[in-house]
């Protein structure tokens, strides 16, 4: 079963990447852009067909390797 | 005094090292990653480099890899544990030291030399140095160094904070800092001060006339104190 992993600095570290990301939309005319906020996602195929086993088991991924909880947060956004 | 430098994949600073260990008496050995024991050491060296193409976050598959759990093992009994600039990336993702090391803040990768300033003299690393203030080799895309609040509170309480960017009079302050790392942070221990991570490269500055002798004076004190 496929379960999604999103990973997204926390409020409070800077993501100069993003910023640069929005300074270029603005630069293309993307005028209403409040702010950008750059992370990553992760698509993986479990051997698992239990949902909540599935889910859980990348959650522990998130917390073990996925993510660095100190900067980032982690959400398990949709299971197939 | 025995030494082990472990070469990860993608390591490249690791053979510097060695040299530079050597040079001052150290009796060191390489070690590969994927081994599980350490040899008999009294320093174990994580060093410069891109360990897995710095994929996901820098350090973080390295950290994960066989001999890590050996050097966590080794460090938490009170061994010598050092990481430079890769290595103290590792050793961040391993937890050995607090905090986590970000993108540099203009996103650009610098390599030149800095000064740092040695504020902490109460450990094995710079015991009895003779200068306040060094020069380094910098090289990194990722040393800002950063931390929670609740962290930075606990890391300054424990003074554990170990090398400080400065400029060569010793001043630290936002124009001297080169990649925005919290209160000019180069490198930090752990709370019994038994693991260093920092990210100027001591082992680039052995060699009077290619760059100038403060690793030289780094490593003979360093070999002295474990002696």
């Amino acid at each position: 079963m496929k379960v999604s992993a999103v990973i997204t600095l926390k409020k409070d570290v800077l993501d100069p990447q993003g910023k640069v990301i929005h300074e270029t939309l603005d630069g293309m005319g993307f005028n209403s852009v409040n702010e950008v906020r750059q992370g990553k996602y992760f698509e993986i195929d479990v051997k698992e067909n239990d949902p909540k086993k599935a889910k859980d088991l990348v959650e522990d991924m998130c917390k073990k390797l996925l993510a660095n909880l100190v900067i980032e947060n982690y959400k398990i956004i949709e299971t197939q | 005094m025995k030494s082990s430098v472990i070469t990860f994949p993608g390591s490249n600073c690791d053979r510097d090292m060695d040299v530079a260990l050597t040079k001052f008496g150290f009796k060191n050995k390489m070690v590969w990653h994927n081994d599980q024991e350490l040899p008999k050491s009294d320093l174990i060296v994580l060093p410069g480099g891109f360990s897995y193409g710095d994929y996901l976050r820098c350090g973080s598959m390295a950290s994960k890899s066989k001999i890590m759990n050996s050097v966590i093992n080794f460090a938490k009994s009170g061994g010598l544990v050092m990481g430079i600039c890769n290595g103290f990336q590792i050793l961040v993702e391993s937890g050995l030291v607090p905090g986590v090391l970000l993108r540099n803040k203009y996103l650009q990768f610098i390599c030149k030399n800095v000064h740092v300033k040695v504020d902490n003299k109460e450990n094995t690393f710079f015991k009895n140095l003779d200068k306040k203030i060094l020069e380094f080799h910098i090289a990194h895309n990722e040393g800002n160094y950063f931390c929670t609040n609740d962290q930075l509170k606990e890391i300054e309480d424990n003074n554990q904070i170990a090398i400080y960017y400065c400029d060569q009079n010793g001043n630290t302050n936002d124009q001297i800092n080169p990649n925005g790392s919290i209160k000019n942070i180069a490198g930090i221990f752990n709370k019994e001060k038994n693991v260093l991570g920092m990210m100027p490269h001591p082992e680039r500055m052995i060699d009077e006339s290619l760059s100038g002798e403060d690793g030289s004076i780094f490593f003979k004190n360093l070999l002295n104190n474990i002696k």
